[in-house]
């Protein structure tokens, strides 16, 4: 039965710089990277080529020693470059320069009719699995778990966030394919879950093997987590799996062509970008040539990803694995002359408090990086839970994993969100606390002990 | 502004670590983030972008939402002095007369207080927050208008001290810290809080014949003991004198009682602005006032004496109860925390506010012992809550 669900609770942020339905002409980029800080789970990375060797698209590069039926593959061939390592020897990064022309390992078209086991054990050995990502905790999917359920959010309502629709167009058999193999994956649906403010789009209507239920709602209706909650909530002991409709088109390509084809769409938006648009591009590719010259770069934010969850890239930066947008908004370092005290309709705020008129203000809002106060201790209630549309207790939550306190964790619902089920918390909360880096915190204490 | 800027830049190599000043630095940051909002951005990880609302624009908020009641306190300081002593004043004489009495307190409560904040500060190096500038305001609020500036200074500091820093500061404390300063007051020094003679300031004037100090709630108690209605009773009191305690007089406020505390209209301006705002949870100031109101209501079904017999709406306009309700029980760190809490505590403010003032003899107002007790009880409160949202969760688990 498909379920239609009314949220009331969240808030939109109307920002500039929203890309147009287009796609624009930008010099391909010529470096990718994968980034094992992409993947939170990982706990024992190890990289599987040298500095030097060529690889095709698909071949492996990395694997999690604790999880190692799961290999994460080249995006592109060419050849690898650089293997960045940071403080302590961390591995950052493996940078690899592209062919002109992608080259594939084949490793032949998936037959849906085999056993779960050997069907399990082909994708994990493709490079399109890290794409399935299991719930709770929010970290790579464990070949060795059967999930009681699938979810697929079909649409986006972060800030400036691409239309999923568009980015799938021409994808439709793809995505058909990738679902066929997700309802194989699962003993239970595969959700797929649409914006019920609009018509269900052509790329989804035709889908068969899923549930299709509709959400609407101010942002974060668009999220995973809150549809879940909604559908079918996790507790202790649940295990469900997430994947993003692009990531369902990459299993497709797999099934149907028995390649590891990275290739995304992604949106460019931002206030500052002079260029907005959609490109196509592969999963971790290079953002330079996307957000143009480097002579502002210095009061300029790259975000891979979206203001909320996004986290800052250099110039020459990489495409997170899961991000298929990149927003470009300018650096706050400024001081401002009584800031906390003047009126505005221009500074976009949740809140209403003396001096804040942005709700009056129906237009779009530039923002950019700067915190508008410090941190403090948490002073004012009921703010969280305006923004949070799940039977959670934020507040209560996050002072459990202040002070790690386990089973209040699991019992406030730590098993149902993840960061960016909490990132409108954090960009609401006027003692500007790091609530994303705190639920991350909360989620390892749970995992590791 | 280049000029200010210059000058903090000027003096922060002092306060930097190994500057002359160092142990200092939390007052040179609380200063200048008080100038200028700071320049810091966001981390690389987590919201790129964050909401243009802080915490000092919350508090001062509530600052502005207290001003209508302090400018009419401190003419009404004045309008009484005028009555008492039956000489003429214009408008401007009792303006001056109450800002004469009302800013010492004002200046006091926040000198000191801010003195104890930033010490605490020092020694502890934590940043200095915003809490103070709302207390500060509401301890001037609800001291009667005469208080000795040292016992001002002396409540302060014990507010500040054992109901805000040993709990670690602000968003810590347990009890609302402006209410803990006046309870202080109330038992340590009952004769300048209580009584008849504190609320009115006759100076070297000896009062008019037939005035009395009382405040309404001394005149509704006792009007229980030599049983005459309490309506009777306050449309009565000092009528010759053109000051009685009508209804109307009553919610305008042109009555004695602490600073700020006795007009419920410049409350309910302040409700409006904080409900508007949204800073203040409008549950708790409708559970506050409904309570009352639903107690009186018992009361005058169980009437077995004048007081418990006066009309339930009297109680929402004597005493500090708008006040209180108001600005001191909406405190969200004392206050309940979940939305269902809210208005349990909300309700159970005006339900004991009223019970104490009927029932008790030693107590005429009850508000502030209410809030303080809700105080107490609103984690309680909360984990109810909080327990009923886990087990409605674990239940779930079943299905």
């Amino acid at each position: 039965m498909s379920k239609i669900v009314k949220l009331k609770k969240g808030f939109d942020l109307k920002l500039v710089g929203t890309a147009p339905l287009e796609f624009i002409q930008v010099a391909a980029a010529t470096t990718f990277a994968i980034k094992p800080t992409d993947f939170p789970g990982i706990q024992r990375p190890k990289v599987l080529v040298n500095e030097g060797d060529t690889v095709k698209a698909g071949t492996p590069i990395l694997l999690d020693k604790a999880m190692d039926q799961v290999i994460y593959a080249s995006p592109v061939s060419g050849e690898v470059v650089e293997i960045k390592r940071g403080d302590k020897r961390k591995l950052l990064e493996i940078k690899i320069l592209a062919d002109t022309t992608v080259s594939y390992e084949k490793l032949g078209a998936l037959d849906l009719e085999q056993d779960r086991a050997t069907l399990v054990g082909k994708l994990a050995a493709s490079g399109v699995w890290p794409n399935l990502i299991q719930r709770p905790f929010g970290i790579v999917a464990n070949p060795a778990d059967s999930p009681k359920a699938i979810f697929v959010s079909g649409f986006d309502t972060h800030p400036l966030a691409p239309e999923v629709p568009y980015l799938l167009q021409g994808e439709e058999r793809y995505f058909q394919a990738g679902i066929d193999a997700l309802s194989k994956l699962t003993a239970g649906k595969v959700h797929l879950n649409v914006d019920g403010s609009k018509a269900v789009p052509t790329i989804f209507s035709g889908v068969k093997n899923v549930q299709i239920n509709q959400f609407s709602g101010p942002h974060p209706a668009g999220n995973v987590g809150i549809q879940i909650h909604h559908l079918d909530p996790i507790n202790k002991g649940d295990i469900a799996w997430t994947i993003a409709p692009y990531g369902v088109v990459q299993l497709g390509k797999f099934v149907l062509e028995g390649i590891y084809d990275a290739s995304k769409v992604i949106a460019l938006t931002g206030s500052e970008l002079t260029q907005k648009g959609y490109v196509k591009t592969y999963t971790g590719s290079n953002v330079s040539t996307f957000v143009g010259g480097s002579s502002q770069a210095e009061n300029l934010r790259i975000i891979s990803g979206n203001v909320l969850t996004g986290e800052k890239i250099e110039n020459q930066g990489y495409l997170g694995f899961y991000h298929n947008q990149v927003t470009v908004i300018p650096e706050g370092k400024y001081e401002e002359f009584l800031g906390w005290l003047k009126p505005s309709t221009s500074k976009l705020s949740f809140h209403k408090a003396i001096g804040m008129f942005s709700f009056l203000n129906s237009g779009e809002f530039k923002v950019d990086t700067n915190t508008h106060g410090e941190e403090r201790p948490f002073v004012v209630s009921g703010v969280f839970e305006k923004v949070l549309p799940m039977d959670i207790l934020p507040t209560y939550l996050f002072k459990a994993i202040v002070t790690e306190d386990f089973d209040e964790m699991e019992e406030l619902g730590l098993y149902e969100v993840i960061e960016e089920d909490v990132a409108l918390c954090e960009f609401v909360d006027p003692s500007k606390n790091e609530l994303q880096e705190l639920v991350r915190h909360g989620i390892e204490l749970l995992m590791y002990n | 502004m280049k000029l200010l800027q210059n000058l903090f830049d000027g003096m922060k190599p002092n306060f930097e670590k190994g500057g002359k000043w160092e142990k200092f630095h939390t007052l040179y940051e609380g200063h200048r983030t008080i100038a200028f909002a700071p320049d810091l951005i966001t981390k690389s990880k987590g919201a790129q972008i964050k909401d243009a609302t802080d915490l000092k624009r919350v508090m001062i908020t509530v600052v502005i939402a207290m001003i209508p009641a302090l400018l009419f306190g401190i003419l009404n300081i004045g309008h009484q002095h005028f009555i008492a002593t039956g000489a003429e004043g214009t408008f401007l004489d009792k303006a001056i007369f109450g800002a004469l009495s009302v800013l010492p307190i004002l200046i006091v409560s926040y000198a000191v207080g801010l003195l104890t904040e930033f010490t605490f500060c020092v020694i502890r190096n934590h940043p200095i927050s915003e809490g103070y500038l709302v207390t500060g305001m509401l301890i001037a609020l609800v001291m009667p208008p005469f208080i000795p500036l040292w016992q001002v200074a002396l409540a302060t500091i014990f507010a500040v001290v054992i109901g805000k820093e040993v709990f670690g500061g602000t968003g810590m404390n347990i009890l609302n810290v402006a209410m803990t300063a006046r309870a202080f007051l109330y038992f340590a020094y009952p004769a300048q809080i209580s009584g008849d003679q504190v609320w009115t300031y006759l100076g070297d004037k000896t009062a008019v014949d037939g005035f009395s100090g009382a405040t309404a709630l001394a005149v509704a108690y006792n009007s229980s003991l030599d049983a005459t209605p309490v309506v009777e009773a306050l449309g009565t009191h000092n009528a010759d004198l053109g000051a009685d305690f009508s209804f109307m007089s009553m919610f305008m406020g042109w009555i004695p009682g602490s600073i700020a505390e006795t007009s419920t209209l410049m409350a309910l301006v302040g409700a409006a602005i904080l409900i508007a705002t949204g800073v203040a949870s409008w549950k708790i100031i409708l559970g506050g006032f409904g309570g009352a109101y639903a107690m009186g209501l018992v009361m005058n079904v169980l009437a077995v004496n004048q007081y418990m017999a006066m009309p339930a709406q009297y109680h929402l306009v004597m005493g500090g109860l708008a006040f209180g309700v108001v600005f001191m029980a909406t405190d969200p760190v004392s206050a309940a925390h979940t939305e269902l809490g809210k208005w349990i505590y909300g309700i159970l403010i005006g339900v004991l506010t009223v019970i104490i003032r009927v029932t008790n003899p030693a107590y005429p107002e009850g508000i502030m012992l209410a809030v303080l007790f809700m105080n107490v009880v609103a984690p309680l409160i909360d984990h109810y809550v909080v327990k009923a949202n886990k087990t409605r969760r674990l239940q779930r688990a079943t299905i």
